[in-house]
């Protein structure tokens, strides 16, 4: 453990952590945006050119609101269910590789801050911690509302998790590695997994609009039937800090699909732009294009969330449990078999 | 270094245990249980078993407790809704606590101090070899164990739909 090896993971942790908050601010003035030109809106325009500022502006509204604490509910756990869902939608991007090593001052710096040989597994242990947050902060506000939200996000998260686990142990049959960098290494130019999974992902897409909560999944805060869903009680930051859980979150189900699946930092082409880049510029242009992967997902998000009506919640389990879990251990078996086969070959 | 992180993380996981038993409240008794969890967790990450780490991460934070805290959600304990204990469970009590004392005083006195555990390859907890051991030299307790877990999973699916024949 050198000095030098400290500081610069130091620095990957905090450009990476500072693009996620930024990038997650920035998504909820998209959300409004694309919201409003979807339904013919100009959306907001006020706040500086175009709305620039709008994030900044809601950001200082939410830390100079009141902060409520209701007089029943239990005082540690209602603070700790909002930071708990905001620090478990961080820690996700730990094992995300953002890039191949760049070369500075002939010192390679990987743009992964953790190589875990089990990277998928712990972007799934995070995935499922994070319904914590929810069930806490809604039990701790002592109120039916909230209850029932929480008790419907840890029922939909459970059921969820079960497809998302199956479609990922397809994708691990044909990479034969847990590791997140070697995934993305073995996507060289066009060589994505998509190409590979079509069912496998278009089943991990679905399980992540569950397990982020957003609609046509977001019965958890369903105003129709539970005022605000978990967050009733919720007020001030404490309130932003599960909406921007929810932002990160996308962010961070869009970065593993991309990774995962859409290549990652790869492209078509990649070797002739490396090589006029240098070796400095050019993986910085591949970490360019995953985060426009990334966008192109968290835009799908959010035309899906205007266009798609929300589902009933026997429909919502229906669909996960007999529907997505039986096409993904189909998946499973198809994989299998189309390797045997071409082992044989 | 390491036997201190050991000696402090296997503190956190007796208190946080203690915690779970001596917390009034049931809801806050399974929070200090996945706590617990997740020093366990650390504890398997220091043995270098990081699959066995994750998949503990995975299968008891992530979805055993989760259906736990739901099952005490909806029941909704309150420090009061148990109610006290009658004389005679009192009784019991201490006399059960009484053998479990004398039983660790009697086995910490025959103790010793045991073998430092030596890790043949550092390598040794990850996927690869665990797979590999798995599907070969204990193939027969593997397989044998799921079809265990198979039996249990049908004779609890039938368990909840006898209800609904019988209607």
């Amino acid at each position: 453990m050198e000095l030098a090896f400290i500081i610069e993971k130091f620095i990957v942790v905090t450009v990476i952590f500072l693009i996620s908050l930024t990038i997650a601010a920035y998504s909820t003035l998209a959300e409004r945006k694309i919201a409003g030109y979807l339904q013919d809106r100009v959306g907001p325009n006020r706040a500086g050119p175009g709305g620039m500022f709008q994030p900044l502006a809601d950001g200082l509204k939410m830390f100079f609101k009141e902060e409520i604490i209701p007089a029943d509910s239990s005082k540690a756990l209602f603070i700790l269910g909002p930071s708990l869902a905001l620090l478990t939608s961080l820690i996700g991007s730990a094992v995300i590789p953002w890039g191949q090593s760049i070369e500075i001052a002939d010192r390679l710096v990987s743009l992964q801050i953790a190589d875990v040989n089990v990277g998928i597994l712990y972007i799934f242990g995070v995935v499922s911690l994070g319904v914590y947050g929810i069930m806490i902060g809604g039990w701790a506000s002592n109120n039916k509302f909230s209850l029932m939200g929480a008790i419907r996000a840890a029922s939909q998260s459970i059921s969820y998790e079960i497809p998302m686990g199956l479609s990922i142990i397809a994708l691990l049959m044909t990479t034969n590695t847990l590791s997140m960098k070697e995934i993305a290494e073995q996507q060289h130019g066009i060589n994505w997994n998509i190409f590979y999974q079509p069912l496998g992902f278009l089943i991990f897409l679905v399980c992540s609009f569950a397990e982020t909560n957003r609609t046509p999944f977001d019965l958890p805060e369903c105003e129709t039937e539970l005022v605000g869903g978990y967050h009733t009680e919720y007020s001030g930051f404490k309130m932003g800090a599960f909406m921007f859980a929810e932002y990160l979150n996308m962010f961070l189900a869009s970065a593993v699909m991309s990774t995962l699946y859409f290549g990652g930092y790869n492209y078509p082409g990649m070797d002739w732009v490396n090589g006029m880049a240098g070796p400095l510029f050019g993986p910085l242009i591949g970490m360019g294009v995953l985060l426009l992967k990334i966008f192109a997902f968290i835009f799908f998000f959010m035309w899906v969330r205007w266009t798609v009506p929300r589902f009933r919640y026997d429909q919502l389990m229906n669909l996960g449990w007999k529907v997505l879990i039986p096409l993904a251990i189909a998946n499973i078996v198809i994989t299998g078999i189309v390797i045997t086969i071409y082992d044989k070959l | 270094m390491s036997i201190s992180l050991f000696y402090f993380v296997a503190f956190l996981s007796i208190f946080f245990a203690l915690l779970v038993i001596f917390a009034k409240n049931p809801v806050h008794s399974v929070l200090y249980l996945i706590v617990t969890f997740f020093t366990f967790t650390i504890h398997y990450i220091l043995l270098n078993a990081q699959f066995l780490a994750i998949v503990n991460f995975i299968v008891y934070m992530g979805a055993i407790m989760v259906l736990f805290l739901f099952v005490l959600m909806l029941l909704n304990l309150n420090e009061g809704s148990i109610g006290s204990k009658s004389n005679l469970l009192k009784m019991i009590g201490v006399i059960g606590g009484m053998c479990l004392i004398i039983t660790l005083v009697g086995s910490a006195r025959v103790l010793n101090a045991s073998e430092p555990l030596v890790l043949q390859t550092q390598d040794l907890g990850l996927v690869k070899n665990l797979g590999k051991v798995l599907f070969s030299k204990f193939l027969l307790p593997f397989e044998l164990s799921s079809i265990l877990l198979l039996s249990a999973m049908v004779g609890s699916v039938l368990l909840a739909k006898r209800d609904i024949k019988q209607v």
